[in-house]
């Protein structure tokens, strides 16, 4: 596979000024990540219109509890940092710290993953009892998606990150900052999602 | 993550195909992309044109005696979808900006070769799955709309097959739209500038742009419906206490702006097209950019005119109306721009000029009635209508369809070297702007007269005024023979066209016809001047 660095080589080696570009694989990440936004938005109009204008039902339960999302809203914080860290730690080329500091990352992913889960178990609502516990539940639903496909990228970039044989690299990096813009997207994401779901 | 970003990958070259066989393959190639893209689409346009033969036989007589009325559901269904996500959206889109838009920019290929394979070969799986959801339990029966609760009670294994099928589509438009946004903004050639670009990757930069922020909105919406059919949610389902409504705002601020997805690349096209057969610049280059980029933001703000009569409050009404009036300012600027870059040029009639004209006058028709359409009281009363069915075929067969047949009698010659027969292609256009517009123009008399549409049976009174556009819609099928019959004579044994046979200036004409694997023999040409037609001293022989 091509990366970067063989479409520099060929620009050294070749006269024609078309060939050589600036990196735009981020910009293009950054396309798909307003796209992806753009599905949030969706569900999040959609609940503030079902709160503004359907009354919850008489005898139906709706209930949230705050502590485990307010962990929750703190271990991904805390893994933007961690991930921020990895990336640090390979600019200086320790990429034994930055494997320790993805895994740290993923750890706190599933961690989150794990209270999702046992906030769900533990809800006094389940999918089908009414309309806000359906769109409790395919939001947290679809931003836990998001937090699992991260972290198994995060797993993915942290065995590529390992000393001597790994393809990333102090002068390979995209791969590591594409996947940390996505988690602090995932994250933002949550932030979002708390005050809209939780808090108001 | 390593995406390939040169596509001299010497690996993947040599694992092309040569000859026809690599419109088969997953190739890498922006132009081999662009025609799988046609000849997809355009079989998928043979179905979806069938079902709507299939349609137009059955409203030539009021009782439903040609098929059952469910099965007109599906046909009506299967027809909406087919011709909107696997017909229209993909050809004007990605087909002519797959071939077009990295010669427009002056570069080898696409930003994201691999995700443009990938964006087209998502296609032809969902689009055979949507078409062979009729024989599972019959397809879905709910209208390329999918309003709930009539899709959530209808047969669900058709409906489910369509959300997936529709999902699929969405996610291969958003691919391609992330890869045109990429190629006209980072992979321009040096020294070209943004206002020196051809006006398609305008259109195309705001058809994207469209697409990017509204396709997941629908993908998301989808999901939630089909939580409602299978895991028996009620998001949408006013039984257990959904919001119907909710999930007409939620489609409609995709459907909306996908009408000018499927309407802002035929603008760009003819953009093109109409400066080269009338030797004259385009006029009013700036408006029209900044006409587009008005198109791109009002476009997503007038969605709600969809709902006027889903109990939209008082206010809503007032905003949504006067935003889609608004509409018609840019619109009307492109428009005037394009009769003033006829006026006073030096205009060949031919197959793809002709076209471009009927798309002048029937965008102008279904312009105005869109207008009409934006106006609460008159949509209030034609809402649901045969009005309604008359103003969108205007917009999207006399306007896209059109422009899309113009754009292959203009781009043949540069795809496959040869000229296509002028005689064909002008008994091509006769048939189909009679045919098109005896067969739509009567349905704004139907509609406004109170006929519904959607709906196999009707009022024995609108039987002659229905039977003079099913006559149309025969002429529309008729229409098809001599355009395949001229494809296929022109690729056996058509003229040799030599490379510029139009004496164009837009870059795609700079090089060979058909052009080589990296579009460029040397280095690409820096066209400064894409509209340079008439001057004294220019590349004109």
């Amino acid at each position: 596979m091509t990366t970067l660095d063989s479409s520099k080589e060929i620009k050294k080696n070749d006269s024609d000024v078309s060939e050589h570009h600036e990196d735009f694989r981020m910009f293009g990440l950054i396309t798909f990540l307003i796209a992806d936004g753009m599905t949030f938005a969706g569900f999040f109009a959609a609940y503030l219109t079902y709160k503004a204008v359907n009354p919850l039902p008489d005898g139906a339960i709706y209930e949230l509890e705050l502590p485990i999302p307010t962990l929750n809203t703190i271990l991904l914080l805390v893994s933007s940092a961690t991930f921020h860290k990895a990336g640090k730690a390979l600019l200086k080329n320790k990429n034994s710290d930055t494997q320790k500091w993805l895994i740290v990352t993923a750890l706190l992913g599933i961690t989150f993953l794990i209270c999702q889960l046992f906030e769900y178990f533990n809800l006094p609502f389940g999918l089908t009892d009414n309309l806000f516990a359906s769109t409790f539940y395919a939001l947290t639903g679809f931003h836990g998606l998001h937090v699992t496909l991260g972290t198994l990228m995060i797993l993915i970039i942290s065995w590529q990150t390992r000393p001597k044989e790994g393809i990333i690299t102090n002068q390979n990096m995209f791969p590591l900052e594409a996947v940390e813009l996505y988690w602090h997207f995932v994250d933002g994401i949550w932030v979002i999602l708390f005050i809209i779901l939780y808090l108001l | 993550m390593t995406i390939s970003i040169d596509p001299q990958d010497s690996n993947t070259k040599s694992l092309q195909p040569k000859g026809w066989l690599r419109y088969f393959s997953f190739s890498l190639d922006h132009k081999v992309i662009g025609i799988q893209y046609l000849v997809c689409g355009f079989l998928f346009y043979l179905i979806g044109g069938t079902l709507a033969s299939a349609i137009r036989i059955e409203l030539a007589s009021p009782m439903s005696d040609f098929m059952p009325r469910d099965v007109y559901n599906q046909v009506l269904t299967l027809h909406g979808t087919i011709m909107i996500f696997l017909w229209i959206v993909p050809v004007v889109n990605g087909a002519f900006g797959n071939y077009l838009i990295p010669f427009y920019v002056g570069a080898r290929d696409m930003a994201f070769p691999r995700l443009n394979a990938v964006a087209f070969w998502l296609i032809p799986p969902s689009g055979l799955m949507l078409v062979a959801s009729y024989f599972v339990e019959g397809a879905a029966q709910a209208g390329w709309t999918a309003y709930p609760p009539l899709s959530i009670t209808t047969p669900q294994s058709g409906q489910i097959i369509w959300i997936m099928s529709v999902l699929l589509l969405g996610g291969s438009s958003i691919f391609g739209g992330i890869n045109f946004i990429a190629t006209i903004i980072k992979l321009r050639r040096p020294g070209l500038k943004l206002m020196q670009l051809p006006m398609y990757c305008w259109a195309m930069l705001g058809t994207s742009l469209l697409v990017v922020l509204s396709t997941p909105v629908l993908a998301g919406t989808l999901i939630l419906l089909s939580f409602d059919i299978v895991a028996h949610t009620g998001f949408f389902n006013p039984v257990l206490g959904g919001n119907v409504v909710v999930y007409q705002h939620l489609f409609w601020f995709y459907s909306h702006p996908a009408v000018y997805i499927m309407v802002l690349p035929a603008f760009g096209l003819v953009s093109e097209i109409l400066p080269v057969h009338s030797r004259k610049p385009l006029f009013g280059y700036t408006t029209m950019v900044f006409s587009i980029m008005g198109i791109v933001v009002l476009g997503l703000v007038v969605w709600a005119h969809h709902m006027f009569t889903s109990g939209t409050p008082p206010w809503m009404r007032l905003f949504f109306t006067i935003a889609t009036a608004f509409i018609a300012v840019p619109t009307g600027i492109k428009f005037f721009n394009w009769v003033a870059t006829l006026w006073g040029g030096k205009i060949s009639i031919n197959s793809a000029m002709l076209f471009s004209c009927g798309f002048i006058i029937n965008f102008v028709f279904g312009g105005i009635t869109g207008v009409a359409l934006a106006q609460v009281p008159f949509d209030i009363h034609v809402h649901d209508t045969y009005f309604v069915v008359a103003h969108f075929h205007y917009i999207v067969y006399g306007g896209t369809v059109f422009i899309i047949f113009s754009s292959i009698y203009h781009w043949f010659p540069k795809v496959t070297g040869k000229l296509m027969s002028e005689k064909l292609g002008i008994l091509h256009f006769a048939i189909t702007f009679i045919g098109f517009n005896l067969c739509f123009a009567p349905q704004h008399w139907l509609g406004l007269n109170g006929m519904p549409r959607r709906v196999a049976e009707y009022d024995p009174q609108f039987q002659f005024v229905n039977q003079i556009s099913s006559l149309g819609a025969l002429l529309m099928a008729i229409s098809t023979i001599p355009f395949l019959v001229n494809i296929f004579l022109s690729i056996k044994n058509g003229k040799d066209s030599g490379d510029n046979p139009w004496n164009a200036l837009t870059p795609e004409w700079l090089t060979s016809s058909p052009p080589p694997v990296e579009n460029w023999e040397g280095e690409a040409p820096l066209v400064e001047e894409p509209y340079g037609y008439g001057k004294p001293i220019s590349q004109e022989n």
